[in-house]
């Protein structure tokens, strides 16, 4: 099958060549691919989009996952931010606090959008409806938000990974994290080359993240672990947009990522048999909620 | 390229937790159910590698049996699934098994009713895409993402011609397709990816064809 990049090289080249935008090179390939018209696939992301707000707006009034192991916690985000006296700036944990509630409203069995996957699914949402705050984009600026993250995602799960099982923590919120960060450049006004700066950034310094969700379920540490994908991808967008470039080049950051997955033991790659699953009180839980009932029984031991 | 659309990376629009183990094992159900043609009575549903191990956290087991009775991944009635079988006639057993496949979220459904049996191998690769691996014993790359008929047939020549001449009178574009059979002069297995969704009559036409012992499609 062609298709217009194989890799962020070619997608970054492409975009230049053409002085167009990455997101608009991801729908000329999407209407390429599968012979659909333009109005249609912008339709489509228009939905997805409807739905990541609508999960945003839930999480953010408070929910609880069925286990009891995670919710809430938006909600204290939300609080602490309207305080007024956050360090690390309002903004930053906005985006926070939404990929938080995208992530809580999924543990809840909530309906959601995957970005890449469920258990990424915070960081694309939380950081648009953070940034889109600021920048103040169009509703086709924030569709293109999702298209740009959505090419960059592309090369990753063609190239190396995407899901936690094959290549660790690093496949799934890794990969969010740097499709945020590309996206939040685009949407800033930056090159095509900074997305790709930003998303080599982001990966990086996520490479290497293991996945090892306590009793196997996506709560602990995956709800956490978007709050930071989020914060991860805004510095490193950040970043980019100041002009600092990556000296390793996306597609490498992309390569190694894949064959740090490959070398990972299965039990850090959502086995639950690894990392913080392992721990006396990851154990404990599991037993709890797999075993004994709920983590009413922890609650009576302490 | 295992992954063609952006609604691959963006989307699917899903009940949580996990699109590999609750929207990939919703869509591998549906699959399964699409391949028999029917909804089965009972269902046996063998787990391996990371489904066995988390599958009722992961809401797989509802994911699995809401495909089953033909919930989309963004079906609330998934949570409700159990219930939903209930209602259906449907039995089901989960049972997880220590062996290791090649891909650690694989699923076996095997399924039935009083008029027949079916064996659907199917993995979950991640983002809540799938493949459908094996059919009956026969290995086979199937995604699910395009419409696709499988045409079991006695391993005879002119079989392959005849099927594809049936395509070509109704204008049915094949995509791509695979044969195979588990042993040289017997049964056979034809899968063919097509552009568009295949009417009921065409099917029809295609099993009275001889030689042809099923015939199931996939709709997208």
């Amino acid at each position: 099958m062609d298709v217009l990049f194989h890799n962020v090289r070619e997608l970054v080249e492409r975009a230049e060549q053409e002085e167009k935008l990455i997101s608009e090179i991801m729908i000329e390939q999407e209407i390429l691919i599968t012979g659909r018209t333009r109005e249609d696939v912008i339709q489509q992301m228009d939905r997805n989009l409807t739905v990541m707000e609508e999960a945003v707006e839930r999480g953010l009034q408070g929910v609880q996952s069925v286990t009891g192991l995670t919710g809430g916690d938006a909600v204290l985000l939300q609080n602490y931010i309207a305080q007024g006296h956050s360090l690390s700036g309002d903004l930053l944990l906005d985006a926070v606090s939404k990929a938080v509630a995208t992530n809580e409203v999924n543990a809840a069995m909530g309906t959601i959008c995957a970005t890449p996957t469920a258990g990424s699914a915070g960081v694309v949402p939380g950081t648009l409806f953070a940034v889109k705050n600021k920048l103040n984009p169009t509703r086709e600026q924030m569709i293109r938000y999702l298209f740009t993250s959505g090419a960059f995602g592309f090369v990753v799960a063609n190239n190396a990974s995407i899901s936690g099982a094959a290549g660790g923590c690093q496949a799934e919120v890794g990969s969010a994290a740097g499709m945020a960060a590309a996206a939040i450049v685009e949407m800033a006004g930056g090159s095509p080359q900074q997305c790709a700066e930003a998303f080599a950034i982001t990966l990086k310094n996520m490479l290497g993240l293991v996945c090892d969700p306590v009793a196997g379920l996506v709560e602990v540490p995956c709800v956490k672990r978007n709050a930071m994908g989020a914060a991860n991808s805004l510095v490193a967008a950040d970043m980019a947009l100041a002009g600092v470039s990556s000296r390793i080049p996306c597609d490498e950051v992309i390569g190694a990522m894949y064959r740090i997955g490959q070398s990972m033991s299965p039990n850090l790659k959502e086995t639950a048999r690894g990392g913080l699953a392992a721990t006396p009180t990851g154990k404990a839980i599991s037993k709890a909620i797999l075993e004994n009932g709920g983590l009413q029984s922890i609650k009576a031991m302490q | 390229m295992k992954f063609t659309s952006v609604f691959d990376i963006i989307g699917p629009v899903m009940i949580g937790p996990s699109s590999s183990h609750t929207a990939g094992a919703a869509r591998i159900g549906r699959v399964a159910r699409d391949l028999f043609g029917r909804q089965p009575k009972w269902a046996k549903i063998h787990l391996y590698g990371s489904f066995a191990e988390t599958y009722r956290g992961h809401g797989t087991d509802v994911a699995i049996i809401g495909g089953l009775l033909d919930y989309d991944t963004y079906d609330e009635r998934i949570k409700t699934a159990f219930e939903g079988a209930e209602k259906a006639g449907l039995s089901f057993e989960f049972i997880p098994e220590e062996a290791h496949k090649d891909h650690p979220n694989t699923t076996r459904i095997v399924m039935g009713d009083d008029e027949g049996e079916m064996s659907v191998e199917g993995i979950s690769i991640g983002g809540g895409k799938i493949e459908i691996s094996e059919v009956n014993g026969f290995k086979l790359r199937l995604t699910g993402g395009m419409p696709a008929i499988l045409v079991v047939h006695d391993d005879r020549a002119g079989c392959i011609a005849n099927v594809a001449n049936c395509l070509a009178m109704h204008n049915v574009n094949i995509g791509h397709m695979e044969v195979s059979r588990i042993e040289r002069g017997l049964t056979a297995l034809m899968v063919i990816e097509v552009d568009q969704n295949i009417e009921d009559k065409v099917l029809q036409q295609i099993s009275l064809i001889p030689y042809i012992t099923k015939v199931s499609k996939i709709n997208n």
